[in-house]
């Protein structure tokens, strides 16, 4: 009888911790996941102060520098350009022209603060959101499909 | 010549590894094919490794008309770097793979310990049919013999980032312990396939099992390291899904670890064991599919393809299909020895293996779940550290608070209320940092839990060295240097994880960033440092050109130079990040030149951090990396005594 008691605490302290787990999961995926957007979706999709992964081309000639050291470009998909704001340093593959990945919050009217830049280690390499968002718009010029 | 030479070694070498597969499936007790079985796998992996010697010549000797060679080297590169440039790609990196596979293999079947001929060739067998699966994907799908025609006069050389002493350590132990991990997974198919797994095949499992493991820790830790001074953003763990990929089979194969001692000593939990030998194994390829195919967008470096990714999930079907086929099918027949109670070493046990699958299961869903959302129409997005902060970092937690009372305890029955009075100064202690942490950090909880539980788990692990040594008579020092290696690996390896965990929350918690705008001459004050820009310049190494930028950094009396660059290199249009780091006891001081400012004023970007305890995190996990190794070494000696 004992033994069955035992038995029967492992199983449901077991169930327990599995119900934690289970919790803990659902809700970290309802409240943690950063939903990724072109620059012509965010003022659709992205709420005010929501983390999104904004992607899309760095647009040529727009890179400069605040007065506090942040940087400024600008990132499009081929129909809408949005501003980004970065206080630390770019990557090293960051280049105007190319693929980029900005996560961070979006506030109407204000630049879309990045708080992690991504551009992917490999020069022959568009992260695959970009080439998404890109295409979405009909403006894919890459060889083959990603 | 010597790429094609290479080919056909590797080429034979699958017919052998399938000869192996069918010879030592099908060997009987009584016939000589289970010896015949073992030879072959000798001679496969003699080729294997003759082939991949091949592909280490060519590189060396930069043969531009080998696609590989000409896709990732170049003249210029250093000798080391052309040799690690043969698994520094994908191709070479696969053939590294069949090697290991093919020696692995190679040693089972040189070591049957006192298993069953029948379990013994069957092992064998298995493994022959993995390392022919993997030489299947490499000679069809990557073939990193492939000509060129012409070849071209130059190379286009490997990724900057990869030519880091780095590169030479960190794939091929990573193979090591993916690799490793298909070993215990043909035991188990064997053992399912024979209805049978005995003490003898735990105490042949477990060698297996501990040199995975370890590998997998010594390589994530490397890993990690080169990611914290290489990409220049100050961080070790990002939870991206190349991370997560070697984690997953890192939890498992910890879980296995323990899992495989219960099986050996006490008989009890087999088919758990075998199960968990299976998903090890599926993890493993999960892991090299997720990192090869760039279905998941990852920071780290890698060229992707998506066809080759494709192949891989066949291979990975095939795997779990025969995997979990078998154990449903034959698992329930396995007779299940003896029991223990609710209080036991085992039943700690069962709960490290509970907690650790859980925690794999949830790295697994967080990594997986943006594909899911995508496939279902939901959108792309990311899961990102916040999830796996929230979910994985809990559990782990309660499995640490666990962890110190597993030792304490004996088998079968254990005694609860003694383990927990002798472990009352490590709670104490545990409580007093508690305290202490809360009030001096402004009460934030999650760092301050952290660190008593790091404190908890060293200060425990002490305690438990002491009970060793206290008890009988004799003097207590003398009884230290008598205490079996067992003991010391595993307390090493549970201390390594308390170190590991102080440093992980000190760093995380508590580090410090700045940016600022230097000029030359310009000082900055930070974290109880002032630093000075002295000047920027230039250097050249031997492929690349470099801007220096010189600093003196005053803590106090006592004055240091530290420097750090951005690398061009000839081959490719991007620079690299060479941080200056400068260690001292209370962490690292972490600097990382940014660009000139556009404007005229002469002025560097730099980026500055402080990462307090950071060293405990990579000295921990080697502590852990080298308690395998003991572990190991235990393991061997106990099997010359009694053979």
């Amino acid at each position: 009888m004992r033994r069955r008691d035992q038995r029967l605490m492992m199983i449901a302290a077991a169930g327990a911790v599995l119900v934690l787990a289970a919790t803990l999961t659902f809700v970290g995926l309802r409240d943690s996941i950063t939903y990724f957007v072109a620059p012509s979706e965010l003022a659709e999709k992205a709420q005010s102060g929501q983390r999104v992964r904004l992607g899309g081309l760095v647009v040529d000639g727009t890179l400069r520098r605040d007065e506090d050291g942040a940087m400024r470009f600008a990132v499009t998909d081929g129909a809408t350009q949005v501003e980004v704001r970065y206080a630390g340093i770019l990557p090293d593959l960051f280049r105007e022209g190319q693929g980029v990945v900005a996560e961070g919050t979006w506030a109407p009217g204000a630049a879309f603060e990045a708080d992690r830049v991504l551009a992917k280690h490999d020069e022959n390499y568009m992260p695959r959101e970009v080439a998404e968002a890109i295409k979405q718009r009909g403006e894919w010029k890459g060889e083959d499909a990603p | 010549m010597i790429a094609e030479i290479g080919a056909f070694a590797a080429a034979l070498a699958l017919a052998l590894s399938l000869a192996q597969g069918v010879m030592g499936l099908t060997a009987s007790r009584r016939d000589s094919r289970a010896q015949a079985t073992a030879a072959i796998a000798q001679a496969a992996a003699a080729l294997c490794i003759f082939g991949f010697i091949c592909l280490i010549i060519v590189f060396v000797r930069s043969d531009f008309s080998v696609a590989v060679v000409a896709a990732n080297s170049h003249i210029d590169k250093p000798l080391a770097y052309k040799i690690a440039g043969a698994w520094g790609n994908h191709e070479g990196s696969m053939l590294l793979w069949c090697t290991v596979s093919a020696l692995f293999g190679a040693v089972l079947a040189s070591t049957r310990g006192r298993q069953s001929q029948g379990l013994w060739s069957r092992s064998v067998g298995v493994q022959g049919l993995v390392t022919a699966g993997a030489l299947i994907y490499t000679l069809f799908l990557s073939p990193p013999f492939a000509r060129l025609d012409p070849a071209p006069m130059i190379g286009s050389g490997l990724n900057p980032l990869l030519q880091d002493p780095a590169l030479v350590i960190h794939p091929p132990l990573l193979y090591l312990g993916y690799v490793g991990l298909s070993v215990p997974f043909s035991l188990a198919i064997a053992a399912l396939i024979e209805g049978k797994a005995d003490q003898a095949w735990a105490r042949a499992l477990r060698p297996w099992t501990l040199a995975a493991w370890m590998f997998l820790t010594a390589g994530i830790a490397i890993g990690s390291y080169w990611a914290y001074y290489e990409l220049g953003w100050g961080g070790w763990w990002f939870w991206d899904p190349v991370e997560n990929a070697s984690f997953m089979p890192w939890l498992i194969a910890a879980a296995l670890v323990h899992s495989a001692i219960v099986t050996e000593r006490r008989g009890s939990l087999a088919s758990w064991t075998m199960l968990l030998a299976i998903i090890g194994f599926g993890l493993a390829i999960l892991g090299t599919f997720l990192v090869r195919s760039g279905v998941l967008t990852s920071v780290h470096a890698f060229a992707v393809d998506p066809q080759r990714g494709i192949a891989m999930l066949v291979l990975l079907f095939i795997a779990l299909g025969v995997g979990f086929g078998l154990y449903a099918w034959r698992a329930p027949k396995l007779a299940q020895a003896s029991g223990f109670a609710a209080v036991s070493r085992e039943s700690m046990l069962v709960w490290n293996n509970f907690g650790l699958a859980i925690a794999a299961a949830v790295v697994l869903i967080g990594t997986l779940y943006p594909l899911i959302v995508e496939a279902m129409g939901g959108g792309l997005i990311s899961v990102g550290p916040p999830f796996f902060n929230a979910t994985v970092a809990p559990l782990l937690g309660v499995l640490l608070l666990l962890l110190p009372l597993g030792p304490m305890l004996t088998w079968r029955v254990g005694d609860m209320r003694t383990a927990l009075m002798r472990l009352a100064p490590a709670g104490a202690l545990a409580l007093v940092t508690l305290v202490t942490a809360l009030a001096l950090s402004g009460w934030r909880a999650v760092p301050a839990i952290g660190l008593a539980l790091g404190v908890w788990l060293i200060a425990g692990g002490f305690i438990y060295l002491w009970t060793r040594i206290e008890r009988g008579e004799g003097r207590k020092l003398a009884k230290l240097a008598a205490l079996p290696l067992a003991v010391w690996s595993m307390s090493l390896a549970h201390l390594g994880a308390g170190v590991l965990t102080i440093g992980a929350i000190a760093e995380t918690a508590f580090r410090s960033e700045r940016i600022v705008l230097l000029t030359p001459g310009e000082s900055v004050d930070f974290v109880e440092r002032r630093l000075t820009l002295l000047g920027v310049g230039q250097t050249e190494g031997p492929n690349y050109t470099a801007t220096r930028a010189e600093f003196r950094v005053e803590r106090g009396a006592a004055v240091q130079r530290l420097s750090a660059e951005r690398r061009y290199f000839t081959t490719s249009p991007m620079p690299t990040t060479e941080v200056g780091i400068l260690s001292g006891i209370d962490g690292d001081l972490y600097v990382a030149l940014g660009e000139a400012a556009r404007d005229e004023t002469g002025a560097w970007s730099v980026r500055l951090y402080h990462n307090p305890l950071v060293y405990l995190i990579f000295l921990g996990a080697l502590m852990m990396a080298f308690g395998g190794v003991l572990s190991l070494i235990a393991l061997s000696r106990r099997k010359k005594v009694s053979p």
